[in-house]
């Protein structure tokens, strides 16, 4: 057993250990050595998760009770009193072990990945406060550290993107994701406001009670106040309309994709709605238009990623089809499905990332994969890891991806059958994307120079180590949540149970058991493998038999494969609505308005001193008698003035 | 009329205002007029004493130490001022050959 103290400790070791990595390395970048750079860096990660799997443990031995933690008081001012506190319970324990075994494994892989970098040791000081931030995000025991962890994964994700910083398309992609987060965390800010001003704190514990007994179901309050917390969701986790910034955040180092573009920051927005998932309960409107947009999302995202040509940005479409799929999952009220598919996402995103990683290291940087193929027999363990988490991702039983997938197409199902249908051409395009991804890269003949044919080589060790581990998680990691129809009873969804107590308890409607039959249960799954499946088929056929490789750049495309290719236009809308009034307004501003009040008024002030002080520093003369003179005068004045009622 | 307030009193207190004010405007004059460091600084002593005795003969007549004790230390404090402000003036003769204020127009912009 672990007394209270003891998970104090615990609960701040486990931040604190990347917080101290990140400040020896972050300090130290210059003088340490590549060799221990990485080393810190990766047993930070590596402790945390031994921490977290200790807690997870100690949380099981406990009855499973949520566990708060105070440190210290954080701000008080008037009635808000915030303290600086770690809330342990499901949702917590779950991404703990997200981030910090992922994150570990990608320490691993980046210290194969990284080893001709310059920036080394920045690059781990990077990734340490990066867990950190994130750590904080989920551990926190309200919303204002949830807000911390929130800003302090945005502006890790900004460094990391921008890593390779003298590269300007790639500080201008940094940018665009930060600028895109903002606007997606002035949302969550509002949304915060909001319910300290409705409710009159911010901690979860207090929060969600008050919410259920202050709320009626779908009162305005209410649905503002989610709404406004899934913009800032819309910002972190990719969905439209603020989704343009993931796909150019591959502009980062590959393991940056893998660990936060992939598996865990933006999976921030699904933890966030999962968190409050007693006021989106309380809001049915807001979960409609969280379903759309997920499903919208998800379907967009999919088709821009079936013409995309650079290995990255294929997987990087991927990842925000599949949020938008983990959104759907929220908008039927399905939150353990979405959770269990946050899990198996990461597991086998995190893997194709890291695989893609593996080609472009062994292909000299190139990313394209039109010069690729054949692949399979110089990279046979990347070949493999990637066949299977490609599997895994199609939704292909019995790997990860099929069960949660299934499971939110289940609960969406009950929802509406048109939704589903959506859903399921949605995932046979994904199976689409990634055997054609698979096919082109690893099969047929290689298309790359000779260069670069020479240069193919298996990753080292700690690359390809990371890439088993994953895969072996994305082969099984689908059993902890297995269907109650295979005889599994879904250990995840009863271990998170509690969670939903309260959500329950306001709208039990939306929370009945499943009422569908065996039949149709089977029903559905045949139907989502074999979409899946048939995808693979088309793809093997068009690509392996008919060898079809993408054309290259410049030739003409067909009206709406022109409209795919360029994925809709939407960046250069935005140009065109946002970016363009605003330089206009700024273009402005600066010919007119800082001409006419910024010269005018401060030079002018400053003008009128230099002059006046050129005309009263002739009094200082030097001359001693002077200063007497006009000293004496002084006294005589002051004494003037206050004896003048003797005087008059 | 015993004691040295008693031997204060028996001169009325107007007297003693006419004479410091008389005391304190030579000093002032003496100050402004005169060019040489130690007459200024003379005069600037004058003042202080002028100040000085007419605390005293308020004292006196209020029946109140607090003045008195006042005015020893502004005795102190004025020897001590005395010990440096000579310092200064030597300095200066020692630089310029001379005790001249006007001279010493240097600390201009």
């Amino acid at each position: 057993m672990v007394d209270s103290s003891q998970y104090a400790l615990l609960c701040a070791l486990i931040p604190l250990i990347p917080l101290i990595g990140f400040a020896i390395n972050g300090l130290g970048f210059r003088r340490i050595s590549k060799g221990l750079a990485g080393a810190i860096g990766s047993l930070a990660a590596i402790l945390s998760f031994g921490l977290s799997l200790y807690l997870f443990n100690a949380f099981l031995d406990n009855g499973s009770n949520p566990i708060r933690v105070e440190l210290f008081n954080w701000i008080g001012v008037g009635t808000l009193q915030i303290p600086f506190a770690f809330l342990i319970d499901q949702l917590s324990l779950i991404m703990l072990l997200i981030i910090t075994g992922v994150g570990s494994l990608i320490h691993i892989y980046s210290i194969g990945y990284m080893k001709h970098d310059e920036g080394f040791g920045k690059f781990f000081a990077f990734l340490n406060l990066f867990l950190f931030s994130m750590l904080l995000l989920v551990m926190g025991s309200n919303y204002p550290m949830m807000f911390i962890g929130w800003e302090g994964v945005g502006l890790c994700s900004y460094l990391l993107i921008g890593f390779w910083n003298k590269n300007t398309n790639y500080n201008n992609a940094a940018r665009k994701a930060f600028i895109m987060n903002r606007i997606g965390d002035l949302g969550f800010l509002l949304g915060i406001f909001l319910i300290f001003f409705t409710l009159g704190s911010v901690e979860y514990t207090e929060v969600f009670p008050k919410a259920a007994d202050t709320f009626a179901v779908d009162e305005t309050t209410v649905i503002a106040i989610t709404l406004l917390l899934f913009v800032g969701a819309m910002g972190k986790s990719a969905q439209i309309p603020l989704y343009t910034w993931l796909p150019d955040a591959m502009a980062g180092p590959t393991p940056v994709s893998a660990l936060i573009h992939a598996a865990t920051m933006v999976t921030a927005g699904i933890y966030m709605v999962v968190r409050s998932n007693v006021l989106y309960t309380l809001a049915p409107t807001t979960l409609a238009v969280v379903a759309v947009i997920g499903l919208a999302t998800a379907l967009l995202a999919a088709t821009i990623g079936i013409l995309q040509n650079d290995i990255k940005k294929v997987l990087a479409y991927s990842t925000v089809s599949q949020l938008g799929y983990m959104f759907l999952g929220l908008g039927v009220a399905a939150y353990s499905s979405a959770m269990f598919h946050v899990m198996t996402h990461a597991f086998f995103k995190a893997l194709l990332f890291l695989g893609a990683g593996s080609v472009i290291h062994a292909m000299s940087d190139e990313q394209d994969i039109r010069k690729m193929g054949g692949l399979r027999k110089y990279l046979p363990v990347t070949f493999v890891t990637f066949l299977i988490a490609t599997i895994a991702i199609s939704g292909i039983p019995p790997f990860a991806g099929f069960f949660s997938k299934d499971e939110i197409l289940m609960h969406v199902f009950e929802h509406s059958p048109l939704m589903w249908g959506l859903a399921v051409i949605g995932s046979m395009m994904t199976s689409f994307y990634m055997f054609r991804l698979l096919f082109l890269t690893f099969f047929g003949t290689f298309r790359g120079t000779k260069e670069q044919h020479h240069h193919l080589h298996e990753s080292p060790a700690t690359m390809t180590l990371p890439l088993i581990v994953l895969a072996v998680l994305s082969a099984v990691g689908g059993f902890i949540g297995l269907p109650q129809l295979f005889g599994g009873g879904n250990r995840l969804g009863t271990f998170m149970n509690p969670l939903f107590d309260l959500s329950r308890q306001v709208r039990p409607e939306s929370f009945n058991e499943t009422h569908l039959s065996h039949a149709t249960e089977y029903l559905l799954m045949g139907v989502s493998t074999g979409a899946a499946l048939l995808a693979l088929v088309v793809a093997l056929v068009m690509y392996v038999s008919r060898k079809a490789v993408p054309v290259s750049e410049g030739t003409r495309l067909s009206p709406v494969q022109n409209l795919v290719y360029n994925k809709y236009y939407v960046d250069e809308l935005y140009n065109a609505i946002i970016v363009k009034p605003l330089m206009v307004i700024g273009d402005f501003l600066y010919s007119v308005f800082e001409f006419l009040v910024i010269d005018l008024i401060v030079n002018g002030v400053g003008k009128a001193v230099k002059a006046l002080s050129g005309v009263f520093r002739r009094f200082q003369s030097g001359a001693i008698g002077f200063y007497i003179f006009a000293m004496v005068i002084g006294i005589v004045v002051i004494l003037l003035l206050n004896l003048r009622s003797f005087i008059l | 009329m015993d004691g040295i307030p008693g031997v204060i009193q028996t001169i009325p207190l107007n007297y003693y205002i006419f004479f410091s004010t008389a005391l304190f405007v030579i000093g002032i004059v003496g100050v402004m007029v005169r060019r040489n460091a130690l007459i200024i600084f003379m005069s600037v002593e004058l003042m202080l004493n002028a100040v000085n005795l007419l605390l005293t003969a308020f004292s006196a007549y209020r029946s109140d130490p607090a003045g008195q004790v006042f005015v020893f230390f502004i005795m102190a404090v004025a020897a001590a001022e005395v010990s440096v402000g000579l310092a200064i003036i030597v300095m200066i003769y020692r630089n310029n050959r001379s005790v001249d204020v006007g001279i010493l127009n240097r600390l201009k912009w």
